[in-house]
């Protein structure tokens, strides 16, 4: 019986010492799904976003994706809260973000209202300007372009106005396809993409 | 140093025997519903926290059976609802049932009221009769110190004095009484100390208060009667944004606690000295965790809100009891709708890992909050989260407030209300 009552008050300490640890909140490195699980209240769950100027980020190109944070981190990239949240990431977690969002299944996009005279446009616009890195009427990518097909016709929108305005940022080869494009024509792009099922 | 789990478990449930047992009374009459067979958490509160925690333990673990106790078959959201009380929402955009939700996740759903948590046999108490849990999580959201305030009666002050804190007939209410004044009334506003739900909520409140005089009875104004020495959140946007629209409509007086009030009169008293009339009063009464975790007895020294470990948000009072949302004491993270939906993501990760006998995993949040200022210019805050030494901190050098107040902020205010509306209903 002593015996045991010694063994139980070791036991104690050792519990206390665990108390202690659990009180310090400390726990493995938050894994890709935790850090992304954040973003789910403004993108969606999983990344399939609900809020038309908020774009769904499940099934995105890892690579988009990673430039797209670090150029929010950096400030090279307008937005509203971006910039700010992208600041709280390191590289690393921003990758593991990306990879988390690449992998999930995109939803088929829901229905939106667009202008079926601009798609057609659109869809002319894209074939000449866009489809060698926006493949497969932009379900599909090359290199660093991001999936647009299907995406909130809002969100693309208002890249366009920030490439339009010259806020946002474009690679050579990029400005070399956009450049020539009137605001007009590009929001035919963004409707035919945002029509994309 | 290594204990195993088990006997770990045993350690702590022997050393926290006899706390939270509020209402064994009761507990010993109640009949069990739905018997416990499997493995079960079980949630109580369907608002911002509450949903999200019940989603994402299904999502992590099918093989957990998830109940969410709620009261009331509709909910109302909070954010938005000044847009209501502006005029320029209607209560229906921010009102969700819980059916797509408990179908799509298999969460089972009892309406009911909460009567008592006894956390030593691991029993919610209803009215209904009792449920068995593993884990509780409680996402109870805030009841309010009413009696902070001389002369103000729970039954029937909120009638005359609408606190409009908890989205639904308090915000209809004060939304009549604004309607039904006439054009040169003034409108009282009364902001409790820090913390309380809603930081910025009350100066929202304000602008919206506003922008609906501004465009329907311009003579009006606006007394914003506060107990903090300055506006709490946001400060620098909401001047600029009632300098910019609202010049010489809002009076705003900081370091002004109301302690009485007078429903009879239509009045308040500051410090119990000075009297302020008001036609339209809208009096938010300082704050405490909702009822429930009164009854769970998770809260803390404080009395009024819940501590908790900082990655799992298991009470650091109640074994097995976690209290994410408004409730409860989350460091940095303000007490906000997002960050109850961030919140609630981790203690369901955590949740999930402890039933499976996993460490637990790191604490990430997010808060994003957008506050109106007109019908068509917003303004936001927004902050990253991470645990150092056993808190919740932000993550240095993130975060802020927006630049200015600007349409493109509103628009995606919009996209922020439907997006979290759609995690949290389906």
């Amino acid at each position: 019986m002593k015996h045991a009552r010694s063994k139980w008050s070791r036991m104690l300490v050792v519990g206390a010492t665990m108390l202690a640890a659990v009180a310090g909140a400390q726990g493995a490195p938050a894994t890709p799904e935790m850090l992304s699980n954040a973003c789910a209240g403004c993108h969606g769950t999983n990344g399939v976003s609900a809020g038309f100027s908020m774009p769904s980020l499940a099934g995105q190109n890892r690579v988009a994706m990673i430039e797209a944070m670090k150029s929010f981190k950096s400030g090279e990239r307008p937005s509203s809260v971006m910039g700010r949240l992208a600041k709280g990431y390191s590289d690393a977690e921003i990758e593991a973000m990306a990879d988390f969002f690449a992998k999930q299944k995109p939803a088929p996009s829901e229905a939106q209202k667009v202008d079926l005279a601009l798609v057609t446009k659109g869809k002319t616009l894209h074939e000449r300007h866009c489809k060698r890195c926006h493949l497969e009427g932009g379900k599909e990518f090359d290199e660093n372009a991001a999936v647009l097909a299907g995406q909130w016709l809002k969100y693309l929108e208002i890249q366009m106005a920030d490439y339009a305005d010259g806020k946002r940022k474009m690679s050579e080869k990029k400005a070399e396809k956009m450049k020539p494009l009137s605001r007009d024509e590009l929001q035919a792009i963004a409707n035919y993409y945002a029509s994309v099922k | 140093m290594n204990v195993d789990r088990r006997s770990f478990i045993k350690l702590l449930s022997l050393s926290t025997a006899g706390v939270g047992s509020a209402g064994l009374s009761m507990a010993a009459r109640a009949a069990e519903l739905m018997p416990k067979s499997g493995r079960r958490v079980v949630v109580v509160g369907g608002g911002y926290g509450g949903t999200i925690a019940a989603k994402y333990v299904r999502m992590m673990d099918p093989s957990i059976e998830v109940v969410l106790i709620e009261r009331n078959r509709q909910f109302v959201s909070c954010p938005f609802s000044n847009l209501v009380i502006g005029g320029e929402r209607k209560i229906s955009d921010l009102t969700m049932g819980y059916d797509k939700l408990a179908a799509q996740y298999g969460i089972k759903m009892v309406f009911d009221e909460v009567t008592a948590v006894d956390a030593e046999k691991k029993e919610v108490i209803t009215a209904g009769g009792s449920i068995k849990y593993d884990r509780l999580i409680l996402s109870p959201g805030i009841d309010f110190r009413f009696n902070e305030l001389e002369g103000y009666d729970p039954a029937t002050t909120p009638a005359i004095m609408p606190h409009a804190w908890k989205a639904g007939e308090q915000t209809l209410l004060l939304r009549k009484q604004l309607e039904e004044m006439k054009d040169g009334g003034t409108v009282l506003i009364t902001v409790p100390l820090t913390p309380y739900r809603c930081p910025p909520g009350p100066y929202e409140r304000t602008s919206m208060v506003a922008w609906y005089l501004k465009n329907h009875k311009p003579k009006s104004k606006i007394i914003v009667l506060d107990a903090n020495p300055d506006i709490t959140s946001k400060a620098g946007l909401f001047r600029k944004g009632w300098a910019k629209h609202y010049a010489g409509m809002i009076e705003y007086r900081g370091a002004k606690k109301v302690t009485a009030v007078n429903p009879a009169g239509m009045s308040v008293l500051v410090e119990g000295i000075e009297e302020v009339k008001g036609d339209v009063i809208n009096v938010i009464p300082p704050q405490r965790a909702g009822a429930i975790a009164v009854k769970a007895g998770v809260v803390g020294p404080d009395k009024n809100w819940c501590p908790v470990n900082a990655i799992t948000f298991e009470s650091t009072l109640v074994k097995d009891v976690h209290v994410i949302g408004d409730a409860c004491i989350a460091g940095a993270m303000p007490k906000s709708g997002y960050s109850a939906n961030s919140e609630a993501k981790v203690c369901a990760t955590n949740v999930v890992a402890a039933m499976n006998g996993r460490e637990p995993v790191e604490l990430s949040g997010i808060n994003t909050c957008y506050s109106s200022i007109t019908a068509k210019e917003a303004v936001s805050v927004a902050g990253v989260y991470k645990v150092d030494q056993g808190k919740i901190i932000a993550v240095p050098n993130s975060g802020g407030v927006s630049p200015d107040l600007s349409e493109l902020e509103a628009i995606y205010a919009d996209s922020w209300l439907r997006n979290i509306m759609a995690e949290m209903s389906a």
